[in-house]
């Protein structure tokens, strides 16, 4: 087993990380306060081809492994989890199912301009009674003709009203399985401008606060039967599958925003003074670091195994699942503990571990609450 | 159009400098990166391959890990790779730096050389005008602007409160400032791609025209006498006191350390 990485990755994370320092980092704190989206910045990171790092060149991307682009929003999500989610739901919800389950045409016609960074993607399987459960979507497409008429709404969507292409849920009929009538699911591909294609509020958040978390409504909203991505009834599976995947990246998000608070509170403690000694010269402050530190150890090596077995197995669903699960705790164990170290600063906004504890939180929510991720891995134990 | 930019790794100055017993920087103890001067000559060579099409050859001299700084401008989207490297050109100053890239690029074909104006780690700037010499062609230093004219090189040449207009023709050699451009990122897919390329690594049997008496640290004129890291400075002394009490207070402690 050997832990170290290839030249290639060590410099495409130099080149992450440069990126993030220079161009992320100084509108952080801005983003967050005025709960902006990032558009320049997204911009800058689509013309360098970070909006399809997995992507295969032959479809507009660079071409790269999953760990390539879990480095990326790692080093992303260390300045700025904003920006490493949108990032994240861009690639992993939006470009990922497409890649995988789309025709060469839609391939054509989405995956490229999304991989070129020229569209932004976003995926709505969430409603408002249908979270965790998300079988209980209501969110209905009947056939008319050549064209599926989608009526419903998604909510909490991430990049809502600034992307460009969708990945939507929809009920398409019922199924019998194992004798009891189930709904049948199917996922569609919507772009943004379609008629009785809507946005409805805006999410105000704790966190992540210049992502654009939107709800979409759907009225009479007709799109080309050919926008159906899969077949017809294999929406659910669509949708795990795609979060599995996802789940890697929220993970490194969450990775991201640890490493973050704990580089930040490293150089705090040598700075500030109490009782005439720094207080990285007491011992308390120094085990919670070694904690911290050693947490965020374990979170990387098993965000970087998820990444290699999404490139190497064909299923990965424990692996992602323990990554999320391990990496998002330990983002809020961390972001808290950098906060209690600043003390009465790093309750205030300007510091920016304060904006990191908020943005830690959704990790543990968000692509399946921990909760969830536990039902993955035990519902593996005892299969 | 044929480009060859030379490009040198050096210490990054966030890191700590660490030197050889002899006074030189002991290179592979410390973290690198591309010499600013240089990835801006590079990103100067890249945009006039975007403008005009060439064909960019960069050329490092070093250890077998300035390697690194190689696929990098080939990320950056240089088309090829060349490394010389031997341990007689260990120790080399700026003339015996020179001699030994004059040597390389005598094997290749060019219509323009660019160099950066320094390197960080030395700051003499003269390895760039060296080889021109070497070479026998004309040399336009401290660029702060290039453009492509027929058969010449029309370049703003910075100078203390003024820029000069120069034109020369083709090929010739410029050395070009960090102000020149803001380099372009490398791309992920591109760093990939530049492991996959080969790099042409050349030693002391490759050099061409050039006399061992000229090369590494026996062909080195400069000798270091001493080299440290920075010393760090005390505090010093602060004064409020305003313009014209300043002025006397200034010229009486350089009165009294005998400085006037």
């Amino acid at each position: 087993m050997d832990f170290t990485l290839s030249k290639e990755h060590e410099m495409a994370r130099a080149l992450f990380k440069e990126f993030a320092e220079k161009e992320v980092k100084p509108l952080a704190q801005e983003v967050d306060e005025t709960e902006t989206f990032p558009r320049e910045t997204v911009e800058k990171m689509a013309k360098l081809g970070f909006l399809g790092i997995p992507v295969p060149k032959e479809y507009g991307g660079q071409g790269c492994d999953p760990l390539t682009y879990v480095m990326c929003v790692e080093e992303l999500s260390k300045v700025c989890g904003t920006t490493g989610v949108i990032v994240s739901a861009h690639t992993s919800l939006c470009c990922d199912p497409i890649m995988t389950y789309g025709t060469e045409e839609q391939k054509q016609k989405y995956l490229v301009p999304l991989a070129k960074g020229e569209k932004l993607g976003a995926f709505g399987l969430t409603e408002p009674g249908a979270g965790t459960d998300a079988q209980g979507q209501q969110t209905k497409a009947v056939l008319d003709g050549d064209e599926w008429v989608l009526n419903g709404s998604k909510c909490f969507i991430t990049n809502g009203k600034e992307a460009d292409v969708y990945v939507i849920f929809a009920i398409t009929g019922t199924v019998e399985k194992r004798g009891r009538m189930q709904k049948e699911i199917s996922a569609f591909i919507v772009e943004k401008g379609t008629p009785g294609f809507t946005f409805g509020t805006k999410e105000k958040k704790m966190g992540i606060r210049g992502s654009s978390t939107y709800e979409l409504i759907f009225t009479d909203c007709r799109i080309p039967k050919e926008n159906m991505l899969g077949q017809q009834g294999n929406g659910f599976k669509i949708a795990m599958h795609t979060l599995d995947g996802g789940r890697i990246g929220i993970a490194s998000q969450a990775l991201g925003l640890a490493e973050g608070a704990l580089e930040t509170t490293i150089a705090y403690v040598k700075e500030r003074k109490q009782f005439g000694r720094t207080i990285g010269a007491f011992q308390n402050t120094q085990f919670q670091l070694a904690d911290m530190s050693t947490k965020v150890q374990a979170a990387q090596l098993l965000v970087y195994k998820a990444a290699i077995a999404k490139a190497t197995q064909k299923t990965y669903s424990v692996e992602a699942a323990m990554a999320k699960l391990y990496a998002a705790e330990t983002a809020m164990e961390v972001t808290t503990k950098a906060v209690q170290l600043h003390g009465g600063y790093g309750y205030i906004r300007e510091y920016d571990v304060e904006r990191m504890m908020r943005d830690a939180k959704i990790t543990e929510i968000y692509e399946g609450t921990s909760e969830v991720q536990r039902m993955v891995i035990s519902g593996a134990l005892l299969k | 159009m044929k480009i060859v930019v030379c490009i040198k790794q050096v210490p990054d100055t966030k890191g700590g400098v660490k030197f050889n017993p002899d006074g030189t920087l002991d290179r592979g103890a410390m973290l690198t990166i591309m010499n600013p001067d240089d990835k801006a000559g590079l990103e100067a060579a890249l945009r006039l391959k975007d403008q005009y099409g060439a064909e960019v050859t960069v050329v490092t001299m070093g250890l077998p890990k300035a390697e690194e700084v190689l696929r990098e401008a080939m990320a950056m989207g240089a088309d090829k790779g060349i490394l010389v490297t031997d341990r007689v050109l260990g120790g080399a100053d700026t003339w015996a730096t020179s001699t030994t890239l004059a040597g390389a690029i005598r094997n290749l074909d060019y219509d323009l050389i660019i160099t950066g104006r320094q390197a960080i780690d030395g700051d003499t700037a003269q390895v760039g005008p060296q080889i021109s010499e070497h070479l026998n062609i004309p040399v336009i230093s401290y660029a702060q602007n290039i453009k492509i004219d027929g058969d010449s090189v029309i370049v703003e040449r910075q100078f203390e409160d003024r820029y000069h207009v120069l034109k020369a023709k083709m090929p010739c050699l410029i050395t070009a400032l960090s102000e020149l451009n803001e380099p372009r990122y490398m791309t992920p897919g591109g760093i990939f791609d530049a492991y996959q390329q080969e790099i042409t690594v050349w030693g002391r049997a490759n050099l061409k025209d050039v006399d061992d008496s000229n090369l590494g640290l026996q062909g080195s004129p400069t000798k270091i006498a001493k080299a440290s890291d920075k010393v760090r400075k005390g505090a010093g002394e602060k004064v409020t006191l305003d313009a014209d009490e300043s002025v006397s207070y200034i010229v009486g402690k350089l009165k009294d350390k005998h400085v006037i």
